[in-house]
């Protein structure tokens, strides 16, 4: 059975689907998870799929959250993966307790990925100031999430970012905030070109409070991956940070401590004794 | 002439850096949704960039002023060294936190200070940073103050009740080394600051009477700083202090600090790399005091000069020092042993104990739970898996030290 979600498959529309599916008694084996967004528009939509908003199913409380953010993944398996582990849980409760099974382990490291990927969304957000009709200040931000993690995160960013206006425009769409409500849209956004004179000054501070005695790049890009390199203002910096390390080190090293301390502190020395 | 803002930030920025601590967890969960301000703070800290030093950088880590009345050999900003200086209003930094906040660059505010004129006038100007910061500005993000030695207890006070962290570097691991090195500061004088603030913090804590509410006052705790490699401490000296000050003050971190070259430096100390290596293994042997129930002793028993190895890191040697308690059965040794077996992290261990009420764990099981089977295979049994031969091996620990590294030239 070729089960075609519409759009790119949000929790709402997998949750339905799942619950016909699963008072059809249909197999995990038999189905066949695709959505709009990995497909296209068909031609000939298949026959849609049973949905029941209305048929109770239970499953452990730890899965909801599970399936939510499961489906936020990029990857098509996931609607398959989701299903067959409420199909599982139908007839082994602790399932998800067995953190070595394979279906298990696979929905945790999928999980993990869309968490890292907010994390990553929370961390590098870059907001630049936009001009205002109002009172209040308005920023906009670019941002390329791996995952379908945007309409998720919105709340972290309202109730940070509540005294302003912003946008988080991102190619698998957007969050606005005016002070009154978010709102989610789904549309793949351009990216704007924007010039914000902060981004020098923090320029400033990232040069200067990198430590050329501890270079140390590898442990940098496991935590900022290149990738994410080219929507954050200071990243154009690293290569000259990187190169200039070792001169740095060895000329503080040759120049010997100088002999003559500064006017003040003779003063202070002076003033003690 | 007037240096530029731009120009201040580049020399006090530069002057922050040999502060470890970036971190901005720990402390209570709050956001702006119901004042309308700006700025939360949600459970774990957030990392907003990384240097090439593979530092994050979670805070905005800048001094008040590099100023300083004190003459401390291993610090930048000692009254002796030639280094510019420059000096912040306290609305400057209040600006540059929230105009930095609302770019999402970092999660708050983290200030030190050099000390001029006096502790007080010093400590003064920075309480009222963070006061303008949460008052004037309904400021929700964190606030890490540096305290400054001697200061009085009415401004610690104060202080606390705006900033979510306090610390006061205790700087070398031994009195000795205070003395001989910061001739101005006086160890007891430094302990005896952390002592009141852990009684405050203490008190803090208790529900008053009348409404039965806690008083917010430093809720992520107070921290310090230790600087390694300046003086000759061993490892085992700075881990027993570091016990001394998690036990007697409750610190919710000490943190190590290689010492590191800098600009114009005494020529008291050595000029050397910073002991990159040595600095990781005390953070490992701190975490295992801390977190996996071992004892100081234990951690550095194995070596007479009380150094850490470099080459293995601690629970492994350790492992390797105490053959004779593996190899550990994953399907029945209890938590606190599993804990020791290298190779098993406190996510790993929960796993395993949740996991073997179900079945019994081989070690495919293991690998599908992200452990390294290479490292933890010679110190555990598992079902099919019994490694009697290589727990006993001459060459155990030539298995795990990395590869030789041709030598480059210079």
């Amino acid at each position: 059975m070729r089960v075609v979600l519409r759009a790119r498959g949000d929790f709402g529309e997998w949750r339905d689907t799942a619950r016909g599916l699963l008072a059809q008694g249909v197999d995990p084996r038999d189905i066949d998870w695709l959505s709009e967004e990995a497909v296209g528009q068909e031609l000939f939509p298949p026959v849609p799929a049973p949905r029941s908003a209305a048929h109770r199913v239970s499953v452990p409380k730890d899965f909801l959250p599970l399936a939510e953010s499961l489906i936020c993944h990029s990857d098509l398996a996931r609607f398959d993966l989701a299903y067959r582990l409420l199909w599982r849980l139908q007839s082994d409760k602790n399932l998800l307790l067995i953190k070595s099974d394979p279906d298990v382990e696979r929905a945790h490291a999928l999980n993990r990925s869309v968490h890292r990927d907010g994390h990553k969304m929370h961390a590098f957000v870059r907001f630049k100031e936009v001009p205002a009709p109002g009172l209040r200040r308005a920023f906009v931000a670019w941002f390329e999430p791996d995952h379908w993690i945007v309409a998720r995160n919105a709340g972290f960013f309202q109730r940070r970012f509540t005294d302003m206006d912003w946008m988080i425009a991102t190619p698998k769409g957007s969050i606005v905030w005016d002070g009154e409500s978010v709102r989610f849209c789904d549309e793949p956004a351009e990216q704007p070109d924007i010039m914000d004179d902060a981004d020098d000054l923090w320029r400033t501070y990232y040069a200067n409070i990198f430590n050329p005695a501890r270079l140390k790049v590898k442990m940098m890009q496991t935590e900022m991956p290149k990738k994410y390199w080219k929507n954050l203002p200071e990243a154009v910096l690293i290569p000259e940070l990187i190169v200039g390390a070792e001169q740095r080190v060895r000329e503080m090293a040759e120049r010997a401590a100088s002999n003559s301390a500064p006017v003040f502190h003779a003063r202070l020395q002076s003033r003690k004794t | 002439m007037k240096k530029t803002l731009k120009a201040r930030l580049a020399i006090l920025s530069d002057a922050a850096k040999y502060d470890a601590s970036c971190a901005s967890s720990g402390t209570s969960k709050r956001d702006s949704s119901a004042s309308g301000g700006l700025g939360s703070t949600e459970g774990s800290g957030i990392c907003h960039a990384y240097a090439p030093d593979g530092r994050c950088s979670s805070l905005l880590k800048i001094l008040m002023t590099n100023f300083c009345i004190y003459d401390c050999a291993y610090c930048i900003n000692r009254s002796s060294s030639n280094v510019e200086r420059a000096r912040f209003s306290p609305e400057e930094v209040v600006w540059l936190t929230l105009e930095f906040y609302r770019r999402n660059y970092i999660e708050g505010l983290f200030l030190s200070s050099g000390i001029i004129q006096g502790s007080d006038y010093t400590m003064e100007q920075m309480v009222r940073i963070a006061r303008d910061l949460r008052l004037k500005h309904n400021f929700r993000g964190y606030i890490h103050l540096k305290t400054i030695p001697e200061a009085s207890a009415r401004l610690i006070e104060e202080a606390g009740l705006f900033a979510d962290r306090l610390s006061i570097n205790i700087e070398l691991p031994t009195d000795a080394g205070v003395e001989a090195f910061a001739p101005q500061k006086h160890p007891a004088n430094i302990r005896r600051s952390m002592g009141e603030l852990k009684a405050k913090i203490d008190e803090a804590s208790e529900p008053t009477l009348q409404t039965k509410r806690r008083k917010r006052f430093v809720p992520a705790g107070q921290t310090t700083q230790m600087i390694i490699g300046a003086d000759q401490a061993s490892d085992a000296t700075i881990l027993g202090a570091s016990a001394g000050l998690y036990d007697r003050y409750r610190m919710r971190r000490v943190y190590y600090s290689a010492f590191s070259p800098i600009p114009d430096a005494s020529k008291a100390l050595p000029l050397i790399k910073p002991p990159l290596m040595r600095e990781h293994r005390l953070y490992q042997a701190d975490w295992l005091y801390r977190f996996y129930s071992f004892g100081i002793h234990e951690i550095t028993a194995a070596r007479p000069d009380g150094m850490l190895d470099l080459a293995v890191d601690p629970k492994l040697a350790w492992a390797l020092e105490n053959r004779a308690r593996f190899p550990v059965d994953i399907n029945k040794a209890d938590k606190e042993m599993l804990l020791r077996v290298p190779g098993f992290g406190v996510k790993t261990v929960t796993a395993i104990l949740n996991t073997r009420r179900f079945k019994r764990l081989a070690l495919d099981d293991l690998a599908r739970l992200k452990v390294s089977i290479k490292k933890v295979q010679a110190f555990i049994e598992a079902a099919g898996w019994t490694p009697a031969k290589l727990i006993d091996r001459a060459d155990l620990r030539t298995m795990f030290l990395p590869e030789p590294v041709q030598l480059s030239l210079l």
